[in-house]
């Protein structure tokens, strides 16, 4: 299974900045390996932000997005003490969910 | 007459195109590579490993299913705050200098009962097939040394020779291209294709390149140890093989964090 992400959020004035780092291989399909033959493609393909329970981000990713990606975004409203919640799912059909509480 | 006043306006064009691209950014790529690295800050991958480290510390683990809880790093069984920043360090019960990784290995072996073999082997990741757990475990121990100031010591007998026998290694030239560390760290504002190379021999050198490892390194998606860098500095020497938690390289790294003693520990760091 997937390393957990690592996630922050923290209320900036009238909104929620969220930082969130993801462990993945985010493998492009372009690689060779050593006998030459072409490593499959194996990235993150959606990523999905709730805040309680109401989505505010989605994104659809592809092969150009970093390995351990980075993710830095900010939505309206948001509280502490409320929740984030972050999923992604890859290109092998894994899946990952993390939360954290807005500080 | 006409075309020269033309020639000249067209000179000055040019001129104002040139300046333009200057403003634009574009400063020396040195410059450029900073901008990419303070860029890079904010989101370090290093944590990732950090919280893996911490997990497999307090994780019951090896033949005896014990954690590494009761491990005395230095400061006493199961304290990590800080204890980074006063390795390497002579311990009684191993009575031989440690540095962190060597440390580990000695926890594994006496605390959760694996082979030294198998404590050292794969010390340095490849990828998601191939994770090193010792990195996680030296990326979370050294993150609990960010902010305090390094103070290696010096008042063991053994600690003073793993100190000179360090020395001696960093100004030692050999290998195929009569190569030494300080061939390449021994002055000021040399560099390796577009990187900077820190000069060892100075207290702001050493003191900076010390404390910013281990590092995330952003070209192999890996978090790197200070044993991988001195392992692959003795590589691109052509050196033979520096092996993994040796006297050698316990005593490089000795010289090299005595060196930076009194700076203020900021790793794991992010490099391109």
């Amino acid at each position: 299974m997937a390393d957990p992400m690592k996630i922050r959020a923290n209320v900036v004035g009238d909104t929620t900045e969220v930082k969130v780092l993801m462990s993945h291989e985010m493998e492009t399909g372009q690689r060779k390996d050593a006998q030459g033959k072409t490593i499959p493609a194996w990235h993150i393909q959606t990523v999905n932000a709730t805040w309680n329970g109401k989505t505010v981000l989605s994104a659809q990713w592809g092969p150009a997005v970093a390995k351990n990606p980075f993710l830095s975004f900010k939505f309206k409203g948001g509280a502490k003490g409320d929740k984030v919640q972050i999923t992604w799912t890859d290109t092998r059909g894994d899946t990952r969910t993390d939360e954290a509480t807005i500080g | 007459m006409r075309s020269h006043h033309r020639r000249a306006a067209q000179g000055v064009a040019a001129l104002f195109i040139l300046a333009a691209a200057t403003a634009l950014g574009q400063g020396s790529p040195v410059d450029e590579i900073a901008k990419y690295r303070a860029a890079l800050q904010d989101g370090n991958p290093a944590e990732l490993w950090e919280a893996r480290g911490e997990d497999m510390w307090k994780q019951a683990r090896g033949p005896k299913k014990a954690s590494l809880e009761r491990c005395d790093l230095g400061l006493g069984p199961g304290v990590v705050k800080g204890a980074y920043s006063e390795l390497p360090k002579y311990f009684a019960d191993a009575d031989r200098v440690q540095d962190l990784e060597t440390r580990l290995v000695w926890c594994m072996v006496t605390q959760q009962g694996y082979t030294e073999a198998d404590a050292k082997k794969n010390p340095f990741g490849a990828g998601n097939d191939k994770k090193a757990d010792m990195e996680a475990l030296v990326a979370y121990v050294t993150s609990e040394s960010r902010g305090i100031r390094m103070n290696v010591p010096q008042s063991h007998p053994k600690e003073q020779e793993a100190y000179r026998i360090g020395e001696k290694i960093f100004y030692y030239r050999g290998g195929p291209h009569d190569f030494g560390c300080a061939t390449c760290h021994g002055d000021d504002g040399k560099r390796i294709r577009l990187q900077d190379l820190p000069n060892l021999t100075k207290v702001d050198g050493a003191r900076k390149a010390y404390t910013t490892w281990p590092a995330y390194r952003v070209s192999q998606g890996e978090l790197r140890s200070f044993q991988w860098r001195l392992n692959d500095c003795f590589r691109q020497q052509r050196f033979p093989e520096l092996e993994f938690a040796s006297d050698a390289s316990i005593a490089l790294t000795m010289f090299l964090a005595r060196n930076a003693n009194g700076a203020e520990f900021d790793a794991p760091a992010i490099k391109r």
